[in-house]
């Protein structure tokens, strides 16, 4: 395998992960406060088709966008209302809404466009473009060095970029500012954060709404910035690999990277089996590619390579009159 | 302390949480341009309104029983397996295996066979999500979701490989052989001289489904192990207390599960299909949840929630044939029926049971005022 192929490869790599690394690190936010969110894949599939549908009506990719974060804001407080308000079972209302999403898109989408459940295709400055960094071009006969910054780091969507940065801030934002300190003890012990005399609801709001935010961003890079509108259920299972990402990285944001890189890689290759079967001299079964996330994130659930241990307070709801 | 009559969990709740749902459900076709009381209309008469789409909706509920016990004998343990897809996957996997490999002479031997085998690859793929969670500790609720991946790309691989007929290009097993075939309603019922539509798909697994709602019952309320079951499912801490060890309580009630997950197989790969397609499923394991829980996890509740998901999915498919309302407004009224009786349940209990105890106390006023004096 030549070094352009093996780019392309990697530059795949890095297209299919930026929205395995949204949906992730929103998780990770929600998960921190100590709500399960395995309505991930309802958020990025609502706020995929709201982008598209928008940014296919206003022919301005931006506003699709907001419109997508709003539509998966507005799946986040459904969330937040039953398992936070009400108490209700958060893997529950997870479920729900994630079948919520898979039928309104299609209904709403019926309805606006009568395309059997899709929008129109996405063009110019309604879908995010590509970016060529500076110097790309020239510097590109630069040997080794050079294709690897044009092929690989430069001609992405600004959305990858955002998703690249969003992980130091992350980072940031849980271990070293106040609010992240406070986050992540709602998720461990929110009757001491109660006791402190800080909301735990009002925060468990603020992780929840976050994790819509990056939800929203995530699906809005699927329907406008890889694919050019949305097509039904066209998340494809990727809220649930996020989810998978999430434990494979034990909730940290720099093991989040690495994990959901590792996942996007798998579905790099999985597009091209022909490579694997030149480098590695025999067939590998696609399927078995679709599965390895699943399976390796079995293997560290079970404790096999290290330990995955999930906040102590995560899914249970908090009633302060005990 | 009871806030308020059994009858009201019971029955008001659902009932409500069921009203909303469909209210929201209206809305939303209003919303997209359509009148709901004509689709409403539309749904009944194809879910109800001939033996043909009676045999339809009968077809689904028996899909919907299986999975729905399956989802309530893990409820009961207080335990959430989210993997009946995968496990009905499994068991679809066994039945065909069954079927297409023994000779059985007729279908009244095969079908045990099949029930054997449907329970026991579904159990097995229960099982090790169980053993995890007893033994490891991780969280039944994403192994399960896990499972079900693996499952349908283990299925996937096994049929574009191995299963599928040399020659054949689609990726399905080749038909089961004819002693396999398992009677449907309109030859059930011609011995006793009262016709059915030969089209539709319901068959003697019917039966088998109410069948398994007796023995849900019956071990959930009338054994010792449904006692241990549901006493785990209580309180963990004062069963381990009571010598109940949490591991076997986990293997045993995620098996049964599995098992009722698997046997789903016998109505939708034996008894319609008579050959294991991809996706043979069609989403009846997450439909298993919202069954559960409308029921209460109780087999008549499920039985009956049950039938009005198949006719929930039978009016929804003949509403997508005669208006432009897509076949998804089912996936909107599930989720909505999920939402209110399972995450949103709080909602309308708390203020159900203000309203329940101001009227019990103005009634009860004279009696208990006395004994508080005292």
């Amino acid at each position: 395998m030549d070094l352009l192929t093996l780019l392309q490869v990697l530059d795949a790599t890095v297209r299919l992960s930026t929205p395995l690394l949204l949906a992730c690190l929103a998780g990770l936010f929600s998960e921190r406060a100590g709500i399960f969110d395995i309505g991930l894949e309802g958020k990025m599939l609502a706020a995929a088709f709201t982008a598209a549908a928008v940014a296919a009506i206003t022919g301005n990719v931006w506003i699709g966008l907001v419109a997508g974060i709003a539509a998966s804001l507005l799946f986040s407080a459904i969330h937040g209302l039953a398992s936070i308000t009400f108490r209700g079972n958060q893997l529950i209302s997870g479920v729900a809404l994630n079948f919520l999403a898979s039928g309104l898109t299609v209904l709403v989408a019926q309805a606006w466009f009568a395309q059997g459940g899709r929008t129109p295709s996405l063009q110019g400055a309604a879908r995010f473009n590509p970016i060529t960094l500076p110097f790309a071009e020239s510097l590109s006969g630069v040997p080794i060095l050079g294709p690897i910054y044009a092929e690989l780091i430069s001609g992405h969507t600004i959305l990858v970029y955002v998703s690249f940065l969003v992980v130091p801030l992350t980072w940031w934002i849980l271990f070293r500012t106040r609010f992240g300190l406070r986050l992540r003890a709602v998720g461990e012990n929110p009757a001491a954060v109660d006791t402190a005399g800080i909301s735990v609801v009002g925060l468990r709001f603020a992780a929840v709404g976050i994790c819509g935010v990056l939800c929203g961003i995530a699906g809005a890079y699927l329907s406008t910035g890889l694919q050019a509108g949305f097509v039904k259920d066209m998340t494809a299972g990727r809220g649930y690999i996020a989810l998978a990402a999430l434990i494979f990285a034990k909730w940290r944001p720099w093991y989040a990277l690495t994990a959901c890189l590792l996942f996007g890689f798998l579905q790099a290759i999985a597009l091209r089996s022909d490579l694997i079967e030149a480098v590695i001299g025999f067939r590998i079964q696609i399927q078995l590619l679709d599965a390895l996330p699943y399976i390796l994130t079995v293997i560290i659930l079970a404790g096999f390579v290290g330990k995955a241990i999930p906040p102590r307070a995560g899914g249970e709801p908090y009633v302060k009159e005990r | 302390m009871q806030k308020m009559p059994q009858w009201a969990d019971v029955v008001l709740i659902p009932l409500i949480s069921l009203i909303l749902a469909a209210v929201l459900s209206g809305l939303v076709i209003l919303a997209i341009g359509e009148n709901p009381i004509t689709a409403l209309t539309i749904m009944i008469d194809g879910a109800m309104g001939s033996k043909y789409a009676w045999g339809y909706t009968l077809y689904y509920a028996t899909n919907f029983i299986f999975t729905g016990l399956a989802v309530s004998v893990a409820f009961h343990a207080r335990m959430f397996n989210i993997g009946g897809e995968g496990q009905a996957t499994l068991g679809g996997l066994g039945v065909a295996l069954c079927c297409l490999y023994l000779p059985w002479p007729h279908w009244t031997l095969a079908i045990l066979g099949a029930i054997v085998a449907s329970a026991a690859f579904g159990a097995i793929w229960a099982l090790i999500p169980a053993w995890l969670q007893a033994k490891r500790g991780s969280h039944i609720v994403i192994t399960t979701i896990m499972f079900n991946f693996i499952a349908a790309a283990l299925l996937n691989y096994l049929l574009v490989s191995v299963l599928k007929p040399v020659g054949s290009m689609e990726p399905a097993t080749g038909k089961f052989p004819e002693p396999t075939h398992l009677p449907n309603f309109a030859e059930m019922l011609a011995p006793l001289g009262i016709s059915f539509s030969r089209g539709a798909p319901a068959n003697v697994s019917f039966i088998i489904a109410i069948l398994a709602c007796f023995a849900v019952w019956a071990l959930i309320w009338k054994t010792r192990l449904g006692y241990e079951i549901r006493a785990f499912g209580h309180s963990e801490s004062a069963a381990k207390y009571a010598g109940i060890s949490p591991t076997k309580i986990i293997l045993i009630s995620m098996s049964i599960s599995g098992a009722l997950a698997g046997m789903m197989a016998l109505n939708n790969v034996m008894g319609e299909a008579e050959r294991l397609v991809l996706n043979a499923t069609e989403g009846a394991g997450f439909i298993g949840i919202a069954v559960a829980l409308m029921g209460r996890s109780h087999p008549l509740g499920i039985f009956l929630a049950a039938l009005l998901f198949g006719a929930l999915y039978q009016g929804g498919a003949i509403l997508s044939q005669d208006t432009s309302i897509p076949v998804q407004i089912v996936l909107v009224i599930q989720a909505l029926v999920i939402m209110f009786t399972g995450a949103l349940d709080n909602m309308v209990r708390v203020p159900l049971e203000k309203v329940f105890l101001a009227f019990n106390l103005s009634s009860a006023k004279p009696a208990t005022k006395p004994t508080a004096a005292e």
